[in-house]
């Protein structure tokens, strides 16, 4: 295996981290939920839909989501921000977004709460869905580079 | 305050992303392909927010409220079962496709990216085609199954 080193900024990325951290604890503590992603962006939709569970944690959940949306223009006023995209075909991106809405519901977590709150909490339900999306990143991305 | 705090904790969340590099999905596909040059960013990503999530979510543990004086509310234990699995796999599959999970499709989205809007879209639509169709047509069988209802 070879180190893709120009693409690779160790000391971003890992205060990136803490950050990302710091943002989830924050949260828990400030408003004693977790960063789900997945479960937050979910529940605010099934709730324009008319779901009328936790009526209390709506706006809590839209301000979480506005913060996500609205981190590029804080980013903006200093310099521009590192935003990527994805070099796929329009009909696979639509595909992987489905994919990866369904199978969050399904699995109930991401990469944020699975991933990092559900880890954090040594929860062996999200050591399970991890391992299974990794998984099945890592194939999904051989097939498609290496097949 | 609960508001202002979740503004806060996204916008920090946001942040976060964005200067890991997780608003790329090059650098998240980078990641995810072991077969050509490896990008082990996403691992220090996850490594840094682990670390500090395991120290906040011990030090929480036993509060019964939070700053904003609600009750806490920690996920509910639930069952390892194959919808957690297949879910995953599902996930996993739609994420090397992209290169996006949900958070950095959102942030992505916030930067005007049509790419990441359009990802988000059908992001949503997954979720709704979930649970309001799948699930709530498993519940519709299972009260089939069992129409007393069982508590």
């Amino acid at each position: 295996m070879s180190i893709d080193w120009p693409n690779f900024a160790p000391w971003t990325a890992l205060a990136g981290g803490v950050l990302i951290g710091l943002a989830a604890v924050l949260l828990l503590f400030g408003t004693g939920r977790v960063a789900g992603i997945a479960g937050i962006v979910g529940a605010a939709c099934n709730a324009m839909l008319g779901d009328r569970q936790d009526h209390a944690g709506r706006a809590v959940r839209w301000a979480f989501i506005a913060g996500l949306a609205l981190a590029p223009w804080l980013w903006s006023l200093v310099a521009a921000p590192p935003v990527g995209t994805p070099h796929v075909g329009l009909g696979l991106l639509l595909l992987a977004g489905l994919l990866v809405g369904f199978g969050v519901r399904m699995g109930n977590g991401c990469t944020s709460g699975h991933g990092i709150c559900g880890l954090s909490r040594w929860s062996l339900r999200s050591l399970i869905n991890v391992l299974c999306f990794m998984g099945a990143g890592f194939a999904t991305v051989a097939l498609l580079r290496h097949s | 305050m609960s508001i202002l705090i979740a503004l806060c904790a996204g916008l920090l969340f946001g942040i976060g992303l964005l200067l890991s590099g997780m608003a790329d999905p090059l650098k998240v596909k980078g990641f995810l392909d072991l077969l050509g040059p490896w990008n082990p960013t996403l691992a220090l990503v996850m490594g840094g927010a682990l670390v500090v999530g395991m120290v906040g979510f011990r030090l929480a543990t036993g509060r019964r409220t939070a700053w904003s004086g609600v009750p806490m509310q920690l996920p509910p234990p639930g069952p390892i079962d194959g919808r957690l699995a297949l879910g995953g796999v599902l996930f996993g599959a739609g994420w090397g496709l992209a290169g996006f999970c949900p958070g950095p499709a959102i942030v992505a989205a916030g930067s005007g990216s049509m790419a990441a809007m359009a990802f988000v879209a059908a992001m949503v639509a997954g979720m709704l085609l979930h649970d309001q169709v799948f699930a709530a047509a498993r519940r519709q069988s299972s009260a089939e199954l069992a129409p007393l209802g069982d508590a």
